[in-house]
């Protein structure tokens, strides 16, 4: 057994064991994605007039600026552990397969970098 | 492999491979566990596309007073309504159906009536949700 995962010596590179970390993940940033969702939609539904003055308002503080991005980041990894799941349902090529993960992950990580530009835009 | 094994393999037993797209859209029935299921996906999967779209958006509502209202001239087309109400939409399944998920985690509704009621709840409230914000998005209150 060990001459055959001699990676290290703890690694070991199958089992179903790998797959309970991103399980996890996915569930955990659902339930921060859930707190902040009903937060904004209570905002949204109980407005009665728009203004740039509100809106901005509660961007402006510190704290929901940095309970925007742990949600929005949250949200990237979620979204990459939905993702690849779909390449690896139905993609079976596995160089085609590879090169739509790769860009999935460039795409998020441009995703994650202009927020946090936008979040400290204003 | 044993001889008794590679002979059964020649005579050509059947295989069952993945069932394709055309069977589940035609032969099979599909149950409101499984709508749920196939548009969780499909939702989270069209959201994952219009990122950029939805970044752009909240961009152009803080940044500054002026781009707010570029961004109030942006959400003021019917067209940009349609496809948002479409994303609300999207949000709102995906959300309810995460909650079911999670509740199932919880070995909560498992059996095979609690899972299609809470499942047919699911396209219900998702529906509900979107009507509640498309009124506010068309500003009838």
């Amino acid at each position: 057994m060990a001459s055959k995962n001699n990676i290290g010596q703890r690694r070991l590179v199958v089992g179903a064991h790998y797959g309970v970390k991103d399980w996890l993940a996915q569930r955990v940033t659902a339930i921060v994605m859930v707190i902040y969702t009903l937060i904004l939609l209570g905002t949204f539904l109980t407005a009665q007039n728009f203004t740039y003055e509100g809106w901005a308002a509660l961007f402006s503080r510190q704290w929901f600026k940095l309970f925007s991005l742990v949600t929005f980041l949250g949200l990237y990894y979620h979204v990459w552990v939905g993702v690849r799941d779909i390449w690896m349902d139905y993609v079976k090529n596995a160089g085609i397969k590879l090169a739509l993960q790769f860009a999935t992950v460039l795409w998020l990580l441009a995703c994650a970098a202009w927020t946090v530009q936008i979040l400290w835009s204003v | 492999m044993s001889e008794a094994v590679k002979e059964a393999t020649k005579k050509g037993r059947p295989e069952f491979r993945n069932i394709h797209i055309t069977d589940i859209t035609t032969k099979y029935k599909m149950p409101p566990s499984a709508i749920v299921s196939i548009l969780h996906r499909i939702s989270g999967f069209g959201i994952f596309l219009m990122l950029p779209f939805l970044l752009y958006l909240l961009q152009e509502s803080l940044r500054s007073e002026i781009s707010y209202y570029h961004f109030g001239g942006i959400v003021d087309n019917a067209f940009t309504k349609i496809i948002l109400l479409g994303l609300i939409w999207a949000y709102a399944h995906h959300f309810t159906a995460g909650v079911r998920h999670l509740f199932m985690d919880n070995h909560m509704a498992l059996d095979k009536d609690a899972a299609q009621k809470t499942a047919r709840w699911v396209l219900v409230v998702s529906l509900v949700l979107t009507a509640l914000c498309g009124l506010k998005l068309f500003g009838v209150f």
